[in-house]
């Protein structure tokens, strides 16, 4: 059973995912921490430092990571092989259709109204994970300023950060 | 660590390797497997690298197709870097190359979390390890935040617009709604608007 569970959650993902990894993380925390309760909202947010700091696609990374928790490693390979499925299917459908509505009003006015959509889904996933446990001290809110500024100021490296802030936690917690 | 599942999946796994083995593009799979090795930061950060192999260094392609299909692999739904490779794969050597590819883009990262969830669980019980996952719990949110505000001036909002992110955001946050679908709302919304422009035009 949990094999299927866990094929639908990450199908539906892969299968809507537009806009990136951390447009899917958002959806990837509805179902994995609200819905199925298969983590607590403090063990997703070690998992998505995780997957932030070994190489790969995040999303990749995320599914494989939540299917070893539930099922192992025959959970891990079902998790990836759901994400990447839609993908798939839709390249056989792209075969098929050769891609003809590139530049058709239809996908461009989508296009329009999804990507201010997208960023208010990023913004939810980050302040859902905004809870009392991830903010313990007032040092975790310098972390959290600093490294804000950090990446979207001055783009620094996010392994960088999250080094950073190990070792900040490390010396300070 | 060796639970039926754990075994199951490691035959699982083989089959499944022997299988590709037999229907595989080596060069096309060992090159995807070193990018997927060495890129840190999600599908965009492995544009460049993907570029120098496939059109640099291999010639496999040339320039203009590279970068139609990193449009399609934008355009459509699913994880990047797989989009990425299955476009670029395909146009290289058909559907073994795609399928050659995107393994390759998986592999790596798939191995590398299954060993590191191997350990996670005992690793989290000791003491100096809860203190550096609460140093990078903070840090991991403004990661998320950043490119959030990047996105939000990236689709360039007018006083038409401005109202998409802030109901969509307080859905998802204050109702509780799937952001799945917040997205197929959002998609149904485009179609219906292209195609009321559309008629205005006719």
């Amino acid at each position: 059973m949990i094999y299927l569970h866990l094929f639908w959650v990450f199908f539906k993902i892969g299968l809507f995912g537009f806009g990136g990894g951390m447009a899917m993380i958002s959806m990837i925390r509805m179902e994995v921490v609200d819905n199925y309760n298969w983590l607590s909202a403090n063990e997703f947010t070690d998992l998505l430092a995780i997957s932030q700091m070994t190489p790969g696609p995040i999303s990749i990374n995320t599914a494989t990571f939540v299917g070893h928790t539930q099922a192992g490693i025959l959970g891990s390979a079902i998790a990836t092989f759901a994400l990447c499925l839609p993908s798939i299917l839709l390249m056989i459908a792209v075969l098929l259709l050769f891609f003809k509505h590139k530049d058709s009003p239809y996908v461009k006015k989508t296009m329009d109204f999804l990507l201010p959509v997208i960023s208010g889904l990023i913004i939810a996933a980050a302040i859902l994970m905004c809870d009392a446990n991830s903010f313990a001290t007032p040092i975790s809110l310098l972390i959290f300023g600093f490294s804000l500024t950090a990446h979207y100021f001055y783009k620094v490296n996010p392994i960088v950060l999250i080094v950073i802030s190990g070792v900040v936690g490390y010396i300070s917690m | 660590m060796f639970s039926k599942n754990n075994f199951l999946g490691g035959i699982f796994s083989a089959f499944f390797i022997l299988f590709l083995m037999k229907n595989l593009t080596l060069n096309l799979f060992l090159s995807f497997c070193k990018i997927g090795a060495f890129t840190f930061g999600g599908g965009y950060a492995m544009i460049s690298m993907v570029k120098d192999c496939l059109v640099d260094k291999n010639k496999w392609m040339t320039e203009d197709d590279f970068w139609d299909c990193i449009a399609l692999a934008q355009a459509l739904p699913g994880v990047f870097a797989i989009n990425m490779a299955l476009y670029t794969g395909l146009k290289i050597n058909g559907k073994t190359g795609a399928a050659s590819a995107a393994f390759g883009a998986m592999l790596p990262s798939f191995i590398i979390i299954v060993v590191i969830a191997s350990f996670f669980a005992d690793l989290n019980s000791y003491e100096s390890v809860a203190k550096v996952f609460a140093g990078i719990r903070p840090c991991v949110i403004a990661l998320i935040f950043s490119p959030g505000i990047a996105m939000l001036k990236k689709s360039k909002l007018t006083i038409k617009t401005l109202w998409l992110p802030i109901i969509s955001l307080s859905l998802i946050c204050f109702l509780g709604v799937s952001p799945i679908i917040v997205i197929m709302v959002a998609i149904l919304l485009g179609i219906i608007s292209a195609r009321i422009s559309y008629n205005k035009i006719k």
